[in-house]
Order: C-alpha cells, then sequence, then structure tokens
C-alpha cells in the first residue's frame, strides 16, 4: 500500500502523467464529439435540469422570503416580547412595565430597530355599524422602520406623536363601518378592573393594507392615548426588535432572553409557527427537488455513458492489449462525462441567468392575489438566486454524475483485451 | 403481426440500454402518480374541511352582503326564501329522478343570521361573530355541532334551553374564562339600531382546530337572534350543504334557476354564490399550487423525453447499414419510421404499465392507510387539513402523468424517426 501510493505522488509529479493526463483528457474530449447528436441531447438534457433546479428554487426562495419580510413587517417582527400569559389570553390585564434600562441601552447599542405596542381588542362603532378590532397603541416614529402601516396611507395621514389624539383605521374597516375620514368612530375596550372604557377618536387617516383582511383587523392610535384610555401608566402589551436579516435572529434573541427573564421572549419562527415551518419545509423540499430532477437526469447520463462505452470495446481492448493501463481508461471515461457535465452546467447557468435577469422585476401572479394571501405571499413573485443553492445545484450534479458514471467507467478499464477485441 | 415482433425483438437489442430508459420511464410515472394523487387528495381535503366546517357549498345572500357584509343587508322571511328554494330543488331532483322517487335529498339547506356582538363574562369582554342558527336543520350543514368538547348543542324541542342558551368556540371560551352554565352577557346594536342586550348561558364549546373560528365565532338560536337584533324574520344567509362536492355544480346551477324563474318573494336583491365565490381564496391557492408543480411535472417530462430521443436516436444511427439493406430490398422510409414509432411505443407502452401499477400499488396503500410527513402540522391547519394526507384515487391521478409521458415519449422518437427520410440506402449500406 505505502509503496503504491509513493509511486502514486512520484508519477503525478512526473512530466509523464502530465502528458498521460493530456492525451486522456483529448481523446475524452474527442470521444465525446463522436456522436455529436447524443451528446448535444445530453447537454440540453443537462441544461434544462440544471435551469429548472435552479429557476424553480429561486421562484420559491423569492416568494417565501417575500412572506417572511411582509409577515416581520405585519406586526410578528424579528424578536417580541410579551407577558407570559398574553398570547393565549390577550387582555389588558397581561401587558408589562416597559422595557428596563438595561434592554434599552443593549437594543440601542446594537442598533436593533424596536418599539413597544399596546395591543387590546376592542369594538370599534360608527353611527351605523359595531365590529371587533385589535386596538394597536403605538409609537408613530418606531412603527416607520417596524411596519409597513406608515407607507400604507392612502387618505389623511398617519399618527404623528404617542399622544396623538386621531385615530387611523383600514379601507375595508371604514367602508363596512359606513364612515370616512374626519368622521367620528367610538372605541370600547375593558379596562384592568374590568370595567369598559371608551372614548371618541376622528378618524385622521385611512390605510390600504395588501391582504385586505389586515385592514379590518387593526386600528391605530398613539401609545400614550391608549394607555391612558386604559388607566394602565406606562405599561405595554409587547416589544418588538427587528435586526437586519430574518435569518439572523438567534444572536440577539438569546441575549434579549437573557436580560428579561421573567416575560414570554420569542423569535418569529415561534410567533407565527406557519412561517417558521414554510422555512424548513422550504429547505427541505429544495432539495428533494433538485435531487429528483437528477436521478431523471442519471438514467440518461448512464445510459449514454453505457452506450458510449459499449460501441468502442474494441478500441479499449486494443489500447489495453497495447499496454495502456486500466486506470486510464477509467480516468478517460470519467473525464469524457467530466466535460460534458461541465458543458451541461455552463449552459444551464447561462439560461438561468438569461430567464432570471427579464422577471428580476418580480412576475405579476395577481390572478390568483386571493390565494397567494391565504399562503401569505405577496401577489408578485421576486426571484432570490441564492448563491449557495447554484453551488448546492451545480454540486450535486457534478458528485452525484461522477458517481454514476464510476460504475460504467470501471467495467471499460477490466476488460478482458483478448476478448474485447474479437467482440463484434 | 411481422412488424410487432421485428419491434419487439429490436427493443431487445441492448437490453441495458433499453431497461435503463424504460427504468427512468417507471421512476418518472411513479412520482407523477404518487404527486398529483397526493395533490388531487389534499385539494379536496382542503375543499371538503373548509366547506363543511361552516360555509357550504352554495349560499343565497343578499347582493353584496359577501363584500361587506352588515346587519342591514338582510333577507326578510328567510324562512320562507329557505323553503321555497327548497321546494324547487326538490321538484328538480324529482323531476329528474322520476324513475327512482325515493331517492333521498342530496343536499342539506338551512338559514343564518349573523351580527356583531360584545360578549362580556365577568372578567371579560370580546368582540365577536354572533350566529344566529336554526338548532334543527344547524348539525346538517356545518361540522361544529359535531365538534362540541363540553356541553351539547341545542336540542331540538327544547325551546326555553334554546332561547337563553349560547353555543361558543373554545379559543373565546377560554379568553371569556367561562364554562358550562357561566352566564355571558351579550351586548349589540339591533338593526333598527335600538340596543341588543341579552344574559345567556353558555350551554356548549366546539373545537374546530380553526383558530379563528374556534376564536371569534358564537352561535345562539335563529329566533332568539331575529329577535334581540329586531329582525323580525329576518336573516342575512341561507346555506346549501351537497351530500358530495361533485353534485355542488349541479345545485349551484339549480339554485341560479329558482332565482331566475321569479319564485322568489317578495323579488328580493338575492345572490346565489358558489364555493368559490364563498372562499375566493381557496380555489386561487389551489391555482397556484397547482401551476408551480406542473411546472415541475413538466421538466421531469421533458427530461424523460430526451432520454427516449437519446435511446431512439442511437438505436437508429448503430442500425444504419442494416436499414441501408432493407431499403435496397425495397422498403420505404416511411415504413422503417413507422417501425421505429413501433418500438418506441412498445417501449413507452412498457414504462406506462410498469408506471402505472407501482404508482397504483404506492397510492393505494397510501389512499388507505395515509401517510404524514413531520413538521408539516402548521402548514396543513393553516388549509384545513389534518395533517395525515390520503392521496385520491381517480383515473385522472392514476393516469394523467403516464400517459403525458406516453405521448411525449412518441413525440420525441419523431426526430430519430424522420432522420430515416435523410438515408440512402448505398451510403447506409457502406456507412460503419
Amino acid at each position: 500500500m505505502r509503496m503504491e501510493s509513493a509511486n502514486e505522488i512520484d508519477s503525478l509529479q512526473s512530466p509523464r502523467s502530465v502528458s498521460n493526463l493530456r492525451i486522456v483528457a483529448t481523446l475524452a474530449w474527442r470521444y465525446l464529439w463522436r456522436n455529436y447528436r447524443r451528446t448535444l441531447i445530453m447537454l440540453a438534457a443537462i441544461s434544462i435540469g440544471v435551469w429548472a433546479m435552479i429557476f424553480m428554487t429561486a421562484l420559491t426562495r423569492g416568494m417565501v422570503d417575500e412572506m417572511i419580510e411582509s409577515s416581520v413587517k405585519t406586526f410578528i417582527g424579528h424578536v417580541q416580547i410579551h407577558h407570559p400569559q398574553y398570547r393565549s389570553d390577550p387582555s389588558v390585564n397581561n401587558s408589562m412595565a416597559p422595557p428596563s434600562q438595561q434592554l434599552r441601552d443593549y437594543l440601542d447599542q446594537s442598533e436593533l430597530n424596536w418599539g413597544m405596542r399596546l395591543r387590546v381588542p376592542a369594538v370599534i362603532s360608527s353611527e351605523r355599524e359595531s365590529l371587533g378590532v385589535f386596538l394597536m397603541g403605538v409609537e408613530p416614529d418606531k412603527e416607520l422602520q417596524l411596519s409597513k402601516i406608515s407607507n400604507q396611507i392612502n387618505v389623511g395621514r398617519f399618527l404623528e406623536s404617542i399622544d396623538d389624539r386621531g385615530i387611523v383605521i383600514g379601507a375595508k374597516l371604514a367602508r363596512r363601518l359606513d364612515t370616512e375620514l374626519g368622521k367620528r368612530v367610538v372605541i370600547m375596550t375593558q379596562d384592568p378592573d374590568n370595567n369598559i372604557a371608551d372614548k371618541g377618536f376622528r378618524i385622521v387617516g385611512i390605510y390600504h393594507a395588501e391582504i385586505a383582511s389586515q385592514e379590518e383587523q387593526f386600528v391605530f392610535v398613539g401609545l400614550e392615548t391608549a394607555q391612558t384610555l386604559l388607566g394602565i401608566g406606562e405599561k405595554v402589551s409587547e416589544i418588538e426588535v427587528q435586526g437586519s436579516n430574518f435569518r439572523n435572529v438567534d444572536g440577539f434573541y438569546q441575549v434579549i432572553k437573557e436580560l428579561v427573564p421573567n416575560e414570554e421572549v420569542l423569535p418569529w419562527t415561534e410567533s407565527d409557527p406557519y412561517l417558521g415551518s414554510m422555512l424548513d419545509v422550504m429547505d427541505g423540499s429544495i432539495y428533494i427537488y433538485i435531487v429528483v430532477i437528477f436521478l431523471v437526469l442519471s438514467f440518461g447520463l448512464v445510459n449514454t455513458l453505457v452506450m458510449a462505452v459499449f460501441e468502442r470495446v474494441r478500441e479499449i481492448g486494443l489500447m489495453l492489449a497495447l499496454g495502456m493501463r486500466g486506470r486510464l481508461i477509467m480516468q478517460q471515461v470519467l473525464l469524457e462525462i467530466l466535460f460534458l457535465l461541465l458543458l451541461g452546467l455552463c449552459l444551464g447557468n447561462l439560461l438561468v441567468w438569461a430567464t432570471v435577469w427579464p422577471i428580476r422585476d418580480g412576475i405579476d401572479v395577481s390572478v390568483v392575489a386571493e390565494g397567494m394571501a391565504m399562503m401569505g405571499g405577496g401577489s408578485t413573485i421576486y426571484p432570490a438566486v441564492y448563491i449557495s443553492d447554484v453551488l448546492v445545484a451545480n454540486g450535486v450534479v457534478i458528485v452525484l454524475g461522477l458517481l454514476a458514471a464510476i460504475l460504467p467507467a470501471y467495467r471499460a478499464s477490466h476488460y478482458d483485451p483478448v476478448r474485447a477485441l474479437n467482440k463484434t | 403481426m411481422l412488424e410487432l415482433r421485428l419491434a419487439w425483438r429490436n427493443v431487445w437489442r441492448h437490453p441495458r440500454r433499453t431497461w435503463l430508459t424504460v427504468a427512468a420511464m417507471v421512476f418518472c410515472n411513479v412520482l407523477l402518480v404518487f404527486l398529483i394523487a397526493l395533490q388531487l387528495g389534499n385539494y379536496q381535503m382542503m375543499i371538503d374541511n373548509t366547506l363543511q366546517a361552516f360555509s357550504g357549498h352554495i349560499q343565497i345572500q343578499k347582493a353584496g352582503y359577501q363584500d361587506e357584509p352588515s346587519l342591514r343587508k338582510s333577507i326578510d322571511n328567510i324562512r320562507d326564501v329557505e323553503s321555497s328554494l327548497n321546494d324547487y330543488l326538490i321538484n328538480q331532483q324529482s323531476a329528474s329522478n322520476a324513475n327512482t322517487p325515493s331517492s333521498s335529498p342530496r343536499y342539506h339547506i338551512s338559514s343564518r343570521a349573523m351580527g356583531f356582538a360584545l360578549l362580556s363574562s365577568e372578567e371579560r369582554s370580546y368582540g365577536v361573530q354572533v350566529i344566529g342558527v336554526n338548532p334543527d336543520e344547524e348539525p346538517s350543514v356545518s361540522t361544529l355541532p359535531g365538534l362540541i368538547v363540553e356541553g351539547s348543542f341545542f336540542e331540538s324541542g327544547q325551546l326555553e334551553n334554546n332561547r337563553k342558551g349560547i353555543v361558543v368556540g373554545k379559543v373565546l371560551a377560554n379568553n371569556l374564562r367561562v364554562n358550562i352554565g357561566d352566564s355571558i352577557t351579550l351586548l349589540g346594536s339591533g338593526r333598527d339600531g335600538t340596543m341588543a342586550a341579552d344574559v345567556l348561558v353558555v350551554v356548549g364549546i366546539f373545537e374546530s382546530g380553526m383558530v379563528d373560528m374556534d376564536r371569534s365565532l358564537a352561535q345562539i338560536s335563529l329566533s332568539h337572534f331575529q329577535e334581540l337584533f329586531s329582525m323580525a324574520e329576518g336573516g342575512h344567509v341561507v346555506v346549501i350543504k351537497a351530500n358530495e362536492f361533485s353534485q355542488a355544480e349541479g345545485l349551484y346551477q339549480a339554485a341560479l334557476q329558482w332565482l331566475n324563474a321569479s319564485t322568489v318573494p317578495d323579488g328580493q336583491d338575492l345572490t346565489v354564490l358558489n364555493w368559490d365565490a364563498l372562499h375566493p381564496g381557496l380555489k386561487q391557492a389551489i391555482q397556484a399550487d397547482m401551476g408551480s408543480a406542473i411546472f415541475m411535472y413538466a421538466v421531469l417530462v421533458v427530461l424523460v423525453a430526451f432520454s427516449v430521443m437519446n435511446t431512439q436516436l442511437m438505436s437508429v444511427l448503430e442500425r444504419t447499414r442494416e436499414f441501408g439493406v432493407v431499403m435496397s430490398l425495397g422498403l420505404r422510409a416511411g415504413q422503417l419510421a413507422r417501425l421505429v414509432l413501433l418500438e418506441t411505443s412498445l417501449m413507452a407502452g412498457l414504462g406506462l404499465v410498469l408506471g402505472v401499477i407501482g404508482g397504483g400499488i404506492l397510492v393505494g396503500y397510501l389512499n388507505v392507510n395515509g401517510f404524514s410527513i413531520s413538521g408539516m402540522e402548521e402548514m396543513a391547519s393553516r388549509f384545513n387539513m389534518s395533517p395525515v394526507m390520503y392521496p385520491q384515487i381517480s383515473f385522472i391521478s392514476i393516469f394523467s402523468g403516464p400517459l403525458v409521458i406516453f405521448i411525449c415519449s412518441l413525440l420525441a422518437a419523431v426526430y430519430p424517426a424522420l432522420r430515416l427520410h435523410f438515408l440512402r440506402p448505398i451510403e447506409a449500406m457502406r456507412a460503419v
């Protein structure tokens, strides 16, 4: 064993093995084009396969990224802090003290966006209708970074300060309440002593959300206004924190958890388990998809290679008889498939670029907008080509492709020269 | 017959090559059968679970109620409307089934009124949707009455019980901190603007597993709803639940005819809504999912087609001399092309049969036993599905994938077959 491996290193470095490799590579290249039609068909199959792997992955990634980002911006955030009972019982009794100085310092120093909200169920009434909503007491300047709401105002304005006396409601809610900008609505909710707390608000703004059901769900007032209405001093229902990327949440999540031991601290994957499992399921299904496409492709690959070897059994026999070593035959067959794979991958990746570039501004899927909304997605899909996905797809094709080629290559290198020569 | 034998032998010229190509087809066929059956099964489960839970397949509403529900958009004398529609549908059914008059109805029908109210217990208040239901008919159009986990649904006949009783969702009961027998104060405003207020007793708690419903629905009896909300004999929707999803379209058409046949009392401004209008998101979610699935299937089919094209091209090219000989003996290129296509059909047919058998066994097994993917529970519940999936067995689910692959394989063999027309016997015979 040692002798052999020493020999191998020796021979690899010797000029002779370099020229061997060059000869083998030339042979492999020429063999590849011997039957150019077959090679072209295989190239087409490989490049379409690789294209489909990356293109479909890019669309799925784009859709899910968009889904998660838009949910994060819809009052889920990256990390949320609540009273331990708040999520099962979103009542004003389950509110908590505003963040400690320590937490504030950490959040500000880490350059995280954060804000506080009061979120309680309430009844909103116009002269004609009453409906159930969530009353959101917000810090208007913080919402600018945390949610999309301040950019979705259709008519009027968003709240200006935490003691703003106006209310902002959704367009659909306004229609159902039969009310409009400038009119008054009454908010009724429950204070900590189970008494009804109610107050009239003037509608200062009407917002339009991508998902219509949201418009009926949330109404916004200033945080301080809401706290005064409920008589709970400085208390809040939730603290929301957002970093730069939904994939890197764990770092600051752990720190916040340490800093706030008595409250419930949740990353978005747990605040919205649907979204969290979505990400896992997607990661898994992308790889399954890539492997399935490869498997279908591999039948063709192996077939081509078996044929390519079969039709030159006599030549291989002749080479073996002339003293060419089996290892070189194997190298040559493997190089042949490697060239084929590399060419196919180049074409496939070019095809990806050529198809993704024209749709970089998104594909409009608004015909099925409500269905997408049900899945949590928007009405435009932006393809997201991740370098890691491209590498995985290309890697899978090269590595598994060569693995699939090993058996035919091995058989070719172990022909008995005499029999191979006599084969008709 | 001779051609067939010739073709069959040609197929087995290179057993390994043929098997590899057939294996590609079988792999794809099994995959397609499985995926399509699973998809159709899931869609059906999504539709059934969503519709049967509450909304039914068809609803009659006042025009505009669906988009912007309001207490004022009500149907007057809703029980009359319901029985008029019911009579029409029964007449129609017995007309079409004249020879089997005793057939049981294909559907169930009921009326509801819906409004908004604030429910308060001693400790908590929540604004919820209050539904007035007909205690006798509701259990046949909705699965909620069957999902009572504590107490019971309104019992027919027990008027006093029904009058003061309220059925709430599990999450709502928890939020309100009430149990069976506790009182809840209902506060809302009636149709004419008067106050609707009453103290009700919790008689039942349902748990549907759909958090939105469990959190925001409460049911009281229709007659009490009408009284509380000053609705006179009015209501908001007439619900029709078909026994089988396949009958829904026929019932929808019949209901449309009823609407046009001016048998409607008072000539109210009514509309008939089919399930896809009641749940526009549902149908579109299915379409969106179908779109991406078809893309994936298409890629698989194309790859298999390339594999077949390659195999057949090889098999044509390696027989150049042989073809040259038979052509110089008088065989025409068209006949040879037919032979090549026949060989392809045999090979593709083999793939089809094995694929359908394999896929059928897999789907048949899973159809009985069901299967689940861990980690999918959250996603399943979002679409009202149980985490255990059952692939659907139907002609379409089993055969559509394999047939498409069969046809595309034949199309892929056209190129090799056409090449035969460019063959010159003399040159071909000399080919190496």
